[in-house]
């Protein structure tokens, strides 16, 4: 039964890296501020779900598996509107230069 | 395996350091910082300090970091300053290098095992009813630091206030954004600040037995503060406003009668009353988590803008 557990925790984990590592080409290689903020918070959220999930199976007792989903529905709500207040005012920082778009500026 | 983990984690904070230094523009080298503390942070997880790398993490990276990048902005309209003297660079490194090389000097010096006062701290914990021999030194054996430290927060905050255009220090502090807050930030103060607030009074409360207690729990709950009003939610509050000051000097005044009292209850300056210490710790430790809380805050929402007009 561990021996699931521990295959189930490794599979979830590594695809979450994957995701991870992803995320992170995006933010260096994508061109353009939103595209980078897109891959970012996407990416990024589905990778830590997927790690969260993965050490589901590892937690010692119910309260803990409940504050690793808390982690991951916090992260996720803070993450998705820090992305939409950025690139708000990544737009309307453009509008008053001009066409200029913004050069990363990305921050986490 | 943690080998490996420690080696990267410390290559990682030479970078970090490194990072902070070499950009040559402020505002990236402040986001550099930021994120060398949350790695510092990781740092003091691996040492087992836990309650440090709270500290760290809220204070050194989070509250340090919002108020610099205020800073930054605050700054980007005045004119950029002359390069530094040619003569002085070489004299300015040097002076740099020795001190890296003395503290590294003095690092490897140190005896093995280092002298430690562990062991008394844990022989004495008994007898506060304190859990977390963290707590026990910054509220028990060392209540004298944790005191004069309060005061000189209280003291940061009248150094920020003294750059009020008002002399009385009046007025409420200018916002943070002209703009009316977008409705993700509003929705983020809604959804987030109540369950921060309920974060920051649990590490509060936490503090006595586990990693926790008045600085970090301070930390975050200023954060919600700052949160809700980004989020437009609650008004920046007037600085002559008499319950907020109240606020600010519950902590080190609180603190400082205790002290006093300490001499008619238990015959010593910042002794506990004895068969009582566990509550009177904690109503301090309430006391100060208020004062650190509004003072952050302040200290993040800047100087006062003297009375208003209407």
């Amino acid at each position: 039964m561990s021996l699931i557990a521990d295959a189930f925790t490794l599979v979830f984990i590594a695809a979450g890296i994957a995701f991870f590592a992803a995320g992170t080409l995006g933010l260096v290689r994508l061109p353009g501020t939103l595209s980078r903020i897109h891959a970012l918070t996407k990416a990024d959220n589905v990778g830590l779900a997927l790690i969260v999930l993965g050490l589901l199976p590892q937690a010692a007792s119910l309260l803990d598996a409940a504050k690793m989903v808390a982690v991951w529905l916090l992260a996720q709500l803070a993450s998705g509107a820090v992305a939409q207040v950025m690139a708000e005012a990544m737009m309307t920082e453009s509008k008053d230069i001009g066409d200029a778009p913004a050069s990363g500026e990305d921050s986490r | 395996m943690n080998l490996v983990f420690d080696a990267v984690l410390c290559l990682l904070l030479l970078a970090g350091a490194m990072g902070v230094v070499a950009t040559g523009a402020a505002r990236p080298a402040v986001i550099a910082f930021i994120g060398y503390g949350l790695l510092l942070g990781l740092a003091w997880v691996r040492l087992a300090a836990v309650d440090v790398a709270l500290t760290e993490i809220a204070i050194g990276s989070g509250i340090s970091g919002v108020v610099l990048l205020r800073c930054v902005r605050a700054l980007s309209a005045t004119p950029k300053s002359s390069a530094p003297n040619r003569a002085l660079r070489p004299l300015a490194a040097v002076v740099s290098i020795a001190i890296a090389v003395a503290l590294g000097a003095a690092v490897l010096a140190l005896p093995e095992p280092a002298p430690t006062r562990a062991s008394d701290v844990a022989a004495a914990l008994p007898a506060t009813d304190l859990g977390n021999p963290v707590t026990g030194v910054l509220l028990v054996f060392r209540a004298l630091d944790t005191l004069l430290e309060k005061v000189v927060l209280l003291l940061s905050l009248v150094g920020v206030w003294a750059l009020s255009r008002d002399p009385a220090c009046r007025g409420r502090p200018d916002p943070l954004s002209v703009e009316p807050a977008p409705a993700p930030s509003a929705f983020l103060a809604r959804v987030l600040a109540p369950v921060g607030v309920l974060v920051g009074l649990y590490l509060l409360w936490a503090g006595a037995d586990h990693p926790g207690g008045a600085f970090q729990s301070g930390a975050v709950l200023a954060a919600m503060g700052l949160l809700l009003v980004m989020g437009d939610q609650i008004s920046i509050p007037a600085t002559q406003s008499r319950g907020l000051r109240l606020m600010l000097l519950a902590g080190p005044f609180g603190f400082l009668a205790v002290g006093f009292a300490g001499w008619a209850t238990a015959g010593v300056f910042l002794g506990y009353p004895p068969g009582a210490e566990k509550a009177v710790i904690i109503a301090v430790e309430v006391a100060i988590t208020l004062s650190i809380a509004v003072t952050l805050g302040l200290i993040v929402l800047g100087p006062p803008a003297g009375e208003e007009r209407s």
